[in-house]
Formats: C-alpha cells, structure tokens, sequence
C-alpha cells in the first residue's frame, strides 16, 4: 500500500462525504481540496458553492481563498454573499464543512476567542461565515486536524457556530430549523457521527492503526462508541497521484 | 413585538434610516457629475475622524488598499470599522486608527490568525462586537432598503449573538423566534472596482461579494478603480454596473489598487510581499517599518507602485493566466 501523510488521509475522508449531484459550502483549505479531489472521482457533479458568491465552479486549481477567481472559473453562477447564504437560510445547501479550533459534544465550534471574551487570551478570527453554515446547512461536517483534549472540549471558550447547543430540541428551541446539523467530524485520528437520540458526538471508524482508546484519551468530553467501530478506508493510489500531481502540487495545504 | 433576548454587544453605529434618507437627498447628487479626484483629496473631504469606516473584499481580493493606505496617512483616527478583512484592517489596527470593530472575520484565510488584530484586542485597545459573514451583510442590506432592521435564522442560541447587538424576537406573522439585526449605515465606504466611469458608474468582474449591499449602506463612497473609461463602455453593459453613479462621492484611478492583493481576471496576489508582510507583523517594530516603507514612506499611490516596480506588478499581471 502506498505510504501517505495524515492530512492525505483527512482529505481524502472528506472527499468521500461529499455527494454526487449535491451542494456544498466549502471554505479555505481541505474542504477545499477535498472538493477537488470529490470532483475528479466519485462525484463530478458535485456543486461546490463559496461565501462570497462562486456556485458550481470546476475547481481546476486551488482557489487560495473563498473569493479568487478559480473559485467561480466555469461555475454557472458568480453573485455574491447575499444569494448564497440566502440560498443556505431558505433550505438549498445540503452539506456544510467547517473548521475550528475547539468542538463539544453537540458539534458546537468556536473561532473567535480563546479565555475570555474581552479582552481575549487568543483572539481568533471570528465567525465569518460559519454561523450562518453552522445555522442553515442540512448536514454540518467539521474538518479537525489536531485531534486533542484542548481542542475536543467539555467546555468551549466561546460557542461561535451552533452545533446541538446543550442537546436533543436546543436548536429548535433556540428559534433555528429544525431537523439540520452537525453530521460528521473528521479528525486526524477518524470519523464521528452523532448519536441520533442524544445528539452526541460518537466514534464510527478509526484510522488503520488507531486503536479506540487513543480517540478517547485524546477527547476531553465523553465520547460515545457506535457497536462496530470499522477501520475507515485508506486514500487509493489514484486519489494520491491526483492530490500530489494535480491538486496541490505546490504542497500549500498538505 | 416580544423582545425574548438581546445581544449585550455595544451598538456602535445606530440604525437611523429617516435621517439616512435625509442625507441621501441633501448630499447624493442626483445629476451627474465628474468626481474624479486624487486619493489625497477624496480622503480629505470624505473621511473624518471618528467615522464608521467599512471595506469591501473577500480576502485579498479586490481590497481598497491604495485608498486604506491613503486613510493611514492623513492619520484618520478614532475609526469605528465593519470587520470583514485582512491586509488593509491589519493596517488600520496597526496604525492605531481604530477604536472599535463590529468584526465578523479578521484573519489571512490560509496562512492564519491575525497578529495585528491579536496585539489589538488582546491588549484592550480596540472594542469588539460579534456578528456572523451573512449578518453584516443582511445589515448592509436593510441600511441600503432604508429600514430600521432585517430578520434572519442565523446567530441564535449562540455566544456570537450574545456578543453581538441583535435581537431575539417573536415574530407577529408566523409566532417563531427570528434573529433582528439593526441597519448598517456606514459614514464612508471604501470599494476597489474594475472600471468606472468619472460620474461614478462602476464595474464589476467576477463575483461582487458584498459590494452591491455596502455602497448602497454608504452615506460617503469613495471608489477607486483599475480603468477609468469612458460613460458610453459603461452604457454597452449597463448589467455589469454594480454601482451606479447617484452612490458616489468620488472616483479615484489607482490601477493595481489592490496590490499586494488580487483582481479577479487582471491580476494575481503578490505571495513574496504579503508572505514578508506576515512574518513581519509578529513583531510590532517591524510592522512600524513595514508602515513606514509602504505607506508613510510614499506620498501618493503613484510612489507606491514605483516603490513595488513595474517589473514585479508585470508578473502579476502574466500570472492571472486563464483564471
């Protein structure tokens, strides 16, 4: 088998949660590359959407941002903020992917400060668009590169983006949609989904050689298990030669 | 209507769509006429100290940049700013021009967190107020329909509507709970653009970002553009005008105006310089150097394109290739 570096992995996870024929917000970096990758293989009909207004581009090179050209080359629509996140609040984007740099049980994330609010021990760059991805999107998935305790926490600093708030009926209760999400996590040790009952965070695939009980010692909060936990699928030799070749041949983001 | 909770956020600039309306009608000229001018003039008679301040980009895209570097060097201080940004915040912050920040998103995209901003706010010098990408935008948006606020279903149940200055209400029509976010009237505006015309007609390639909503949420506007050309190029494609002349104050020609950042279809980003920039703005000394090199060390936007070379602004033109 071929030998590949861990954020290979990540993307090529991410690729694979993204549908044929759907629509995905994707912002900077392995959503990105993930989108790329999605389109050369299993989903070439995969319309990938940018906050600042690029629908359904064919992502020929990286984009290095969510508003430079390449974000918009051939895509069938070039608007702007307004129309794509209207498009998201009135129910059209099936899949959001989001970063962070702290996540809870309920999939809820924080980029904006680390400590207090102000001033702020670590002041992060704020939303952005992720509130509105977080708040409107059917299906969330979080991309986290740094699977720790610091990072997947009992408690965040600042709950920026909504995942289950405080659990089952929260979000609802809160005023958001109904029956949206967080979905997925990916993380550089595996695959959480979100039990449907509690809403909280559980562990459906790991890693080739990532036994279980590195995720939980390296997870803060109590993480569910799923019953049959399956080793998830490795990048394939071709997915490699595309990210390596075609994708990101500058190594920019891997 | 049921107030069920509100943001504790300051409200930096409050809403007023009458008196909007009032200075619209006073000072937006309904004829046209030519506000083509130098950056020094157009900021000197449009930017005040203690002004709201706001940009429009995504990223480094078709950033303002030659006109916030003008705003730096008159020292327009006091600045409240509407914070979608990254190089021309950083230099405002760094500057010490800003006093508070509705901020949505501060920071560099791929190559990270803002320093600047960090030393900012970590240190307590700059206020902060929190609102989502959409957010600022919808309050753009309700500013440029000239009502007092927009409801939207984002923010709730969250910290950044905590710390933001929205509000939860019940809605009188359907009884579900909606996010009201208050008008964005900004004092001045700044907006890069492909073309314009000297009345103020402009041009947009590509996607438009924000920059419909904001120059129509502008009591000032300043537009600098790429190409000044003819009203009659404008007239062959009156569906690219993005922003007709009755929003306009002034029109200034800075060609390359957003370098070290990119326009769409002309020109790439300038990686070398804004990759030294970043590692620079680690270290407040050096990012006092970089200001003072780049834009206390230039008179106009001239010098500074003469500072970068034409043979350095030639490349980024031939890398923009195909897209």
């Amino acid at each position: 088998m071929a030998e590949f570096s861990i954020r290979e992995q990540i993307i090529c996870t991410a690729a694979h949660l993204m549908a044929d024929g759907s629509t995905a917000f994707v912002g900077t970096g392995i959503p990105m590359l993930a989108g790329m990758l999605a389109q050369r293989t299993h989903a070439p009909n995969l319309v990938v959407i940018f906050e600042f207004g690029g629908t359904g581009a064919q992502l020929t090179k990286l984009p290095h941002g969510v508003g430079d050209s390449r974000t918009f080359y051939r895509a069938v629509a070039a608007s702007g903020i307004c129309d794509v996140m209207e498009a998201a609040q009135r129910g059209f984007v099936e899949y959001g992917f989001l970063g962070a740099a702290q996540i809870d049980m309920y999939g809820n994330l924080n980029t904006t400060v680390i400590g207090n609010y102000w001033p702020p021990k670590v002041r992060l760059p704020g939303s952005g668009g992720a509130n509105d991805i977080g708040s409107n999107c059917w299906k969330v998935i979080s991309i986290m590169g740094q699977h720790t305790s610091k990072v997947f926490v009992k408690k965040l600093d600042f709950l920026t983006t909504p995942g289950y708030l405080s659990g089952p009926g929260a979000r609802e209760a809160a005023g958001l949609a109904p029956n949206c999400g967080p979905y997925r996590v990916v993380s550089n040790l595996g695959i959480m989904g979100y039990d449907e009952q509690s809403k909280r965070m559980t562990l459906l695939e790991t890693y080739a050689g990532i036994p279980v009980e590195e995720v939980l010692k390296n997870t803060e909060f109590e993480m569910l298990v799923a019953p049959d936990v399956r080793t998830a699928s490795a990048p394939s030799a071709l997915e490699l030669k595309f990210l390596r070749e075609d994708i990101d041949p500058d190594k920019l983001y891997r | 209507m049921n107030v069920l909770e509100s943001g504790v956020g300051e409200l930096f600039q409050r809403p007023d769509p009458h008196g909007f309306r009032d200075y619209v009608h006073k000072h937006k000229s309904q004829a046209m006429t030519d506000k083509l001018m130098t950056e020094q003039e157009a900021v000197r008679r449009f930017v005040a100290d203690g002004d709201y301040l706001g940009t429009e980009l995504y990223g480094t895209v078709r950033g303002p940049m030659s006109l916030a570097r003008e705003v730096i060097r008159q020292g327009r201080k006091h600045l409240r700013l509407a914070g979608q940004g990254i190089h021309e915040i950083d230099l405002l912050l760094a500057a010490d021009l800003v006093d508070t920040l509705d901020i949505t998103y501060v920071a560099w995209e791929v190559y990270g967190i803002s320093k600047i901003l960090r030393r900012a706010v970590e240190s307590g010098r700059v206020k902060t107020t929190e609102w989502s990408n959409a957010a600022i935008t919808w309050r753009f948006k309700a500013a440029s329909m000239g009502i007092p606020f927009i409801p939207c279903q984002s923010m709730m149940g969250t910290d950044t509507f905590k710390r933001s200055a929205a509000k939860v209400v019940e809605d009188p029509f359907t009884g579900m709970k909606t996010c009201l976010l208050p008008a964005l009237a900004l004092d001045v505006g700044l907006i890069h653009v492909h073309r314009a015309d000297k009345f103020g007609n402009c041009q947009i390639d590509g996607i438009s970002g924000f920059g419909f909503e904001m120059a129509r949420a502008s009591k000032k506007l300043i537009i600098s553009a790429e190409e000044i050309v003819d009203t009659d190029e404008i007239r062959r494609n009156p569906d690219r005008t993005i922003i007709p002349y009755y929003l306009v104050d002034a029109v200034v020609h800075a060609p390359f105006g957003s370098h070290p950042g990119e326009m769409c279809y002309d020109y790439w980003r300038d990686e070398e310089h804004l990759k030294t920039f970043l590692e620079e703005s680690a270290d407040p000394a050096k990012t006092k150097a970089y200001l003072d090199k780049y834009v206390y060390g230039v008179k106009n936007h001239d010098e500074y394109l003469k500072l970068i070379g034409q043979e350095r602004l030639d490349t980024l033109k031939s890398k923009i290739g195909g897209h």
